[in-house]
Formats: C-alpha cells, structure tokens, sequence
C-alpha cells in the first residue's frame, strides 16, 4: 500500500490536468468534476498514508527509480516520507481541496472554467512533487513546474494588461531567485556528490564541516530559491502583485501553499546551513516581516492587505528557520495555511457579492449581509492575530518563544509585527464589516452560495484547532527534537504558557494593543484617519515604500546602460571596426593599387625590371 | 694585352642585354620595342654560347638553337598581333594602346 499510495497521490491531479486539457475542454462541470475528484482522492490517500505512516518510529521512508544517471550524478524519481513531508502533503491536498471546490462556486460564470481547472490541477501535481521529492534535482523540476502553473494562473485573467503584467513580473522574479538555488544545488552537489536528501543528511552528521569554506555560501545560494518563492526582500515585490489572479487561486497558491514551498525546502534541507548563513536567513525574515506588515497598515485593497500580511507570516516562518525553530517554522506554515486560506476565500467572497469591488473603504457594515462569510473571516482574524485559543496563537508563539531564546532584537521585531498585523488585520475587519455602508453596492451585496460558503466552513475549523494537535512535535521529529512529545489535548492548550510563559504573555500583550489601537482608530471610521496623523510614513506605507518605483527605476539604469554599451559595441566596434575596417582597409589598398596599373606597358616592364634588381640584389649580396 | 676570356663576352653579352632593356623600356614605337626585345635574347644567346665555349659543354648551344627556334616563331606570332594592332588602332605607339586597365 505504501508502495503505491505515494504514486497515486502525486499522479492523480497530473491526470485530471491532462484529461481535462485533452478532453474535457468543453464541459465546465465535467472538468470541475474530474479537477475536485482528483484532489479530494489524492487528499484521501494522504490522509490513509499519514495514519499509517504515523506510528512508525522511523518515519523515513523513500521509494525511488533511478532516473538520470550520468557519470557520478545520481537523479533519482523517489519519495521521501517522513513527518515533515506527510505534514506538508496533508496541508496541500487537504487546503486544495476545499479551495478546489469553493472555486467551482467562485469560477462559476468564467467562459473560460476548463483551463482553471487544468491550471490548478497542474499547480496541485507540481506542489505535490516539491512536497514528496527525495532529492534536490527532483525538487527543483517540481518547483519550476510550480512557478510555471503560478505564472499560467496568476495571468488566468490575461486579457487584463495587468494581470498579465503580473504573471510576468512573478515569473521572472522567481526566475532571479532561482538561479541561486540551482546555482546551490550545483555548487552541493560538486562539494559532495550527491543530491539526495537522506545521503546528503548522513554525510552531514557524520561530518558537519563536509562544505568547508563555501558552507554559508552554499546556504545562501539555496536560500535564494526560497527567497524566490517565498516572496523574501528583495524578491518579495511579485507576490502583492499575484493577486491579480482569480482569489481563490490567491488562498491556494500566493498563500497557503505555493509561497510555503520556500520556507519547506528551507525546513528539508535545514542541516546544510551554517550558522552564519541562518543569521542572514533569519534577519531577512524579520525584516521582510516588519515592511511587510508596515505596508498593510496602508493599503486598501482587501486582497492586498492579505497578501502583504501573508508576506509578513512568510517572513515570521523563514525568521523562525533562521532562528534554529524549523519546527515552529513548519508549525506556523500549517497553521497559516488554513486561516490564510480561510482569509482570502472569504475575501474572495466579498468581492464576489460587492461586484469585484476590492477597495475596503467602498465596503462596510457587511455584518449584516454576509454573515457566514462575516464569521468565519472573524475567526481566520482572531487566528492570525493570535489570539488563544485560535491556531495561529500556538504556531506564532512557537516562533516568539525561539526568537526570545536565540536573538532579542529580532524578538522585539517579532513582537512588533505581531501588533501590527492585529491592528492592520482588524482595521480591515472593521471597515469592511462594521460601520456604515460607504458605497452602493453594499445594498446589493448578498452573501454567497453554499459552495463557497461551506469551504469556508470547512477551513474555519481547523483555524481553530489546528494548534491543538500537537503538529511542532510531530515534526520535531524530523529535526531531532525531543522531550516532552505526549502531551494530551489540555497540556497542549497550555503548552505555550509552561514553555515561554514570557513569549506568549507578550505576544497576548501585543495582540490586545493592536485590537485596541484598531478599535479606537477604525471601528467607526469613514476616511481613513492615519495619513493625517503619520503624513509622510503613511504615504509611504501606502505607496509599498516605493520599492516597486526603485526596482523598476533600477532596471531602467541597468537596462538602458546595457542597451547603450551594447549599442557603442556593435556600432563602434563590431560594425565600425570589424565591418567598416576591414572593407575600408580592403577598398583603400584596391584604390591605391589601381593607381599602379596603367595600361602603359613599358611602366611595367620598368617596375619588373626593378623588382627583378631588387630579388637579385637580395639573393647576391 | 691579355687574351680574350669569358668576361669579355659576359661584358658584351651585359651591355647588349641593357641595351635591349633600355630600348624596350623608353622607346614608344612598338616595333622598336619589339627589336630591342630581340636583342635581348640575342644577348642572352651571346652569353650561353660564350659559357658553352669555356666550359666546353654543349649544352649551352643546344639551348641557344632552341632559344633562336623559340624566338622566330615568337617573332612570326608577336609581328602578326602587331600587324592587327596596327590596322584596328591605326597606331604603333605603346602610349595609344594603354586601354587594358580599369
């Protein structure tokens, strides 16, 4: 069963997205239909895997094909299974399939259904790939299919400039970060011969400095893919612009699954970082944390807001990476996985009912309108804020309590963003659902059909108990974490409080600072009362601190540069030099040798008698 | 005075030689050209001969016998193309028949 279970998972949804591609084409329902079917069987099989998996002691199982073999490269086709993997696989198929279907709902006037269908089975198959790959060539094919099926969703939409604009810029964003992973994978692979995750982990135990010298750069150059991905600064400027693409395909792949894949393969390949390296991946964390969530606090589209505040937890999970918390790292991405997803596919449902009104200051007093949406996005805000006992209080926690036990500033960091994602979490809570109604169309609004309403359901529930289950110790595991690992359901509630009992006090601090702020700020507001009060900083905020401005004004120094040496190059030197020199030089000495020739027979004569003297005169004297 | 030897002949056979060159090189009438050329080779003949004799070898007159056959029927085929010159360009000056040039 294990033997074929793995294959089967991975393959379904490859299957779906050719079938519909190929067959289907026609039929929205039918390949909805083959789409859903496909995730919810591959989700089915994960979860018979994981209960049968999960009492092994071990846990460590791979099935491999030799696939590539050159020379002393060794590419296997393989899973590895263990917690961390299992974990993940639940994760993407369990999320996917409530997203699958709420799209089904959302998509349902699209003429277009057959192809997002086949896109996002295609997405499912090459992030199932990244999740069971047993080595990294294997990951990196998967993870480049991956920003592939980003890119074909993103610019679902592709009529929209800006949507296509948008899959562009996340295509070749991704593309920066990853050349320094594959650069990584090569520059392993050389120091020491294999790619595979469970050789290159026993070499790494039985020898830790295996990678001398070029340990941290190694690391780095990995930690470029997931800077890619991820959405990490300086790569982090293609993700807000993601949301161009259809929302539920935000919540599945700009939020829950796809952006994780950075921060997974951080976790999978954890042994190979040196220490400074994890110095440099945790400060780039926390710093894209703190611009991430500033960013928020201004902005007023309700998927952008999202979408910087999933930059921000994305940063909180690469930080905990950094911060030696892998397993709070991977807590955090299964905890955020469904209250992010619950956030957007409820956001994803006000737009659908305001007419694809996105700007939260149109919306308003939605409480009443909507209520399944209303509560259950409460509940996805009440996660991600932490507040206990919602998951997100227990996975951020995990971090603040590593970020307290490794590096103090980066706690004050973490502990900030925390507050800030509270105020900005509850500043769009507030406007869009209290107060008044600030535009007409929230007269008209209605709330969604069930088809999108129960996934929302669906996804509320393990928001809330997701961090119950005790998943950082299941995961622990794989990084050799011991201890304290049964706790029952009450000890783990309280977990938090008997571990860091400073963390979590701080952490509950901030939250209430946040919700108060945004409460005195926002609950009654009309015009957003900030930029007066912070003028030029929230100008900034609003405006992405302008790093779009500076990214495309850089591109345009380095571009026209280019442009104009390769210009000077080709006229100066390739068509001036090369070109013109050469039939310049070849014209010129046929002008002055034409002088030369006459017609005057005795000139000649002359000129070979002459040259007749000349020889003599050489060879003689 | 000493006896006639090889370079008396060899000077002779020189000075005939330059004469000829000088003659093709600054005379404008072709036909004058044509016999200092003639004179050339005689000069050349001169010399062989000369060498034949002193070397006592025949090979050098056996040359000369070729070089004078060679040059009669140059001459018969050389005056001929003189002759059509001649009547197309109704010239024998070298300076009217410098056409053959770009």
């Amino acid at each position: 069963m294990n033997q074929t279970f793995p294959w089967l998972i991975l393959f379904l949804p490859l299957i779906a997205a050719v079938g519909i591609t190929l067959l289907t084409q026609r039929s929205k329902s039918l390949s909805a239909v083959l789409s859903i079917g496909a995730i919810a069987a591959s989700f089915l099989l994960s979860l018979v895997l994981f209960m049968s998996l999960k009492g092994n002691i071990g846990l460590n199982e791979t099935l491999a094909k030799s696939w590539l073999s050159v020379g002393n490269l060794q590419v296997d086709f393989g899973f590895k299974l263990d917690s961390l993997s299992l974990l993940m696989l639940l994760i993407v198929t369990g999320v996917g399939t409530a997203i699958h279907v709420y799209s089904w709902g959302y998509m349902h006037d699209d003429p277009s259904v057959s192809r997002y269908f086949a896109s996002l089975s295609l997405f499912t198959f090459s992030m199932l790939g990244i999740v069971l790959s047993n080595n990294l060539v294997m990951m990196f094919i998967f993870w480049e299919l991956v920003g592939l099926s980003s890119y074909l969703l993103i610019g679902f939409w592709y009529q929209k400039n800006s949507a296509a604009d948008a899959a562009k810029k996340a295509f070749l964003t991704n593309r920066i970060g990853d050349f320094g992973f594959l650069m990584g994978i090569i520059l392993i692979w050389a120091l020491v011969g294999t790619v595979d995750f469970t050789r290159l982990q026993d070499a790494f135990r039985a020898n830790p400095a295996l990678l001398g010298t070029s340990a941290t750069a190694a690391g780095l150059l990995i930690f470029c893919g997931a800077m890619g991905k991820s959405a990490q600064f300086p790569l982090h400027v293609w993700l807000p612009d993601a949301m161009e693409g259809p929302t539920p395909v935000s919540a599945l792949i700009h939020a829950a699954t796809m952006v994780a894949a950075g921060v997974y393969m951080l976790c999978r390949v954890f042994f190979l970082f040196s220490p400074t390296a994890l110095e440099v991946i945790a400060w780039i964390g926390g710093l894209t944390s703190l611009m991430a969530a500033l960013i928020a606090v201004q902005q007023q589209d309700i998927k952008r807001i999202l979408a910087y505040s999933t930059l921000s937890q994305l940063g909180y999970m690469v930080m905990a990476v950094g911060l030696q918390g892998p397993a709070a790292s991977m807590y955090h991405l299964t905890t955020h996985a469904f209250f992010k997803a619950l956030l957007f596919l409820g956001a994803g449902s006000v737009i659908h009912a305001m007419h694809h009104e996105q700007n939260i200051w149109q919306m308003g007093n939605l409480k009443k309108k909507m209520p399944a949406t209303y509560w259950t996005f409460l509940i996805g805000t009440l996660a991600l804020c932490g507040v206990p006992p919602f998951s997100g209080f227990f996975s951020k926690d995990a971090i603040l309590a590593v970020a307290w036990e490794h590096n103090s500033w980066l706690f004050c960091i973490a502990l900030f963003v925390a507050f800030l994602t509270t105020f900005y979490m509850f500043r769009l809570f507030f406007v869009a659902f209290h107060g008044v109604g600030k535009s007409k169309s929230v007269d008209h609004a209605h709330e969604s059909p069930s088809i999108m309403t129960t996934p929302l359901w669906l996804l509320a529930i393990p928001s809330v108990i997701s961090g119950w289950l005790g998943v950082e110790h299941f995961v622990g595991k794989n990084f050799g974490m011991t201890g304290d690992h049964h706790l029952n359901f009450i000890e783990e509630i309280f977990y938090p409080f008997s571990h860091a009992p400073f963390a979590a006090m701080t952490g509950i601090m901030a939250t209430i600072v946040g919700f108060s702020l945004a409460y005195a700020l926002y609950s009654k507001a009309v015009v957003d009362p900030l930029p007066e009060k912070l003028h030029g900083l929230s100008r900034a905020m609003r405006n992405r601190f302008y790093w779009d401005e500076i990214f495309n004004g850089l591109i345009r120094i380095t571009h026209e540069a280019a442009a104009t040496l390769a210009n000077g190059i080709d006229r100066w030197i390739i068509g001036g030099f090369f070109v013109k020199g050469l039939h310049g030089t070849t014209e010129f000495a046929g002008r002055a040798l034409r002088l030369v020739q006459t017609g005057n027979i005795q000139t000649y004569a002359l000129l070979l008698v002459a040259g007749l003297a000349v020889v003599l005169f050489l060879i003689l004297h | 005075m000493s006896p006639i030897g090889l370079e008396h002949f060899l000077a002779v056979s020189g000075l005939l030689f330059f004469t000829g060159l000088l003659g093709v090189i600054v005379r404008r009438n072709i036909l004058i050209m044509y016999m200092s050329l003639e004179l050339m080779l005689n000069a050349a003949n001169l010399a062989l001969v000369a060498f034949s004799r002193f070397n006592n070898n025949l090979n050098g007159q056996v040359m000369v016998f070729f070089i004078i056959t060679v040059a009669a029927a140059e001459v018969s085929v050389g005056l001929a193309l003189i002759v059509a010159l001649h009547r197309k360009r109704q010239s024998a000056h070298v300076e009217d028949l410098a056409t053959l040039k770009l």
